[in-house]
């Protein structure tokens, strides 16, 4: 029943909030009928993992390093008043309390209604992860190419 | 006929809930969705006929609360 609208969104920054605008915007776009792929990139990446909280995943020590203070889904920072973490959790708190959509409720409604995830090769070689430390609705490894072929001829943003 | 409730959620949900129970109904088959005034009353209905839903009723159950009724042709 769609016209052929589609929405691209690059996922670069892996903050709390701005993860939180990606996939509101996600699923309210698919919802209106859009085509949605969301491609994930460098600190994005830790919002598709599929350990949500901290694990040492990626390959040598130091990748590993950083995937550990990284963290997970769970671990993502508010972009401002983040007070060492406290501060999301506090958030979430405050979006159930209120009914509106946490970020995991977002991520499974954005599944639920076909968005496709897409992770970038160049930022997972860096960091050291393989397809497969994401959730399993990522449904490819992408590059530059890649992502241009899939988001011509839509609407791209950058969050 | 089915029913669902949305007087409860905000954006974007108001809109994925709708989304997700239209896409359930076959050729023919209405749907009545409980919703408020405002962003929801404006845009849900709206929203599904752009997506080639038909709107057959709105009317006010009570106060800020609706009732629309939304058809699969």
């Amino acid at each position: 029943m769609s016209d052929n609208k589609k929405l691209s969104l690059i996922v670069f920054n892996g903050n709390f909030d701005n993860a939180v605008a990606a996939f509101t915007l996600a699923s309210g776009a698919a919802a209106s009928g859009y085509d949605v792929k969301m491609f994930f990139t460098f600190w994005g990446l830790n919002v598709i993992k599929k350990k949500r909280g901290r694990a040492f995943i990626g390959r040598g020590i130091l990748a590993r390093i950083f995937g550990f203070l990284q963290g997970g889904r769970k671990n993502l920072p508010l972009s401002r008043l983040n007070f060492l973490g406290v501060s999301p959790k506090l958030m979430t708190s405050m979006m159930k309390k209120r009914n509106v959509a946490t970020l995991e409720e977002l991520l499974q409604a954005s599944i639920e209604l076909g968005v496709e995830f897409y992770a970038c090769e160049m930022s997972m070689h860096i960091l050291g992860l393989k397809k497969e430390d994401f959730i399993l609705q990522v449904k490819k490894v992408l590059g530059v190419p890649g992502f241009l072929d899939l988001s011509d001829g839509g609407e791209v943003l950058f969050i | 006929m089915r029913k669902i409730d949305i007087t409860r959620e905000h954006c974007p949900m108001t809109f994925v809930k709708a989304k997700l129970e239209l896409e359930k109904l076959s050729h023919g088959e209405e749907l009545e969705i409980l919703l408020t005034d405002g962003e929801p009353l404006d845009n849900v209905p709206r929203n599904a006929e752009q997506q080639g839903y038909i709107v057959v009723s709105k009317e006010q159950i009570e106060g800020s609360v609706y009732k629309v009724v939304i058809k699969r042709p």
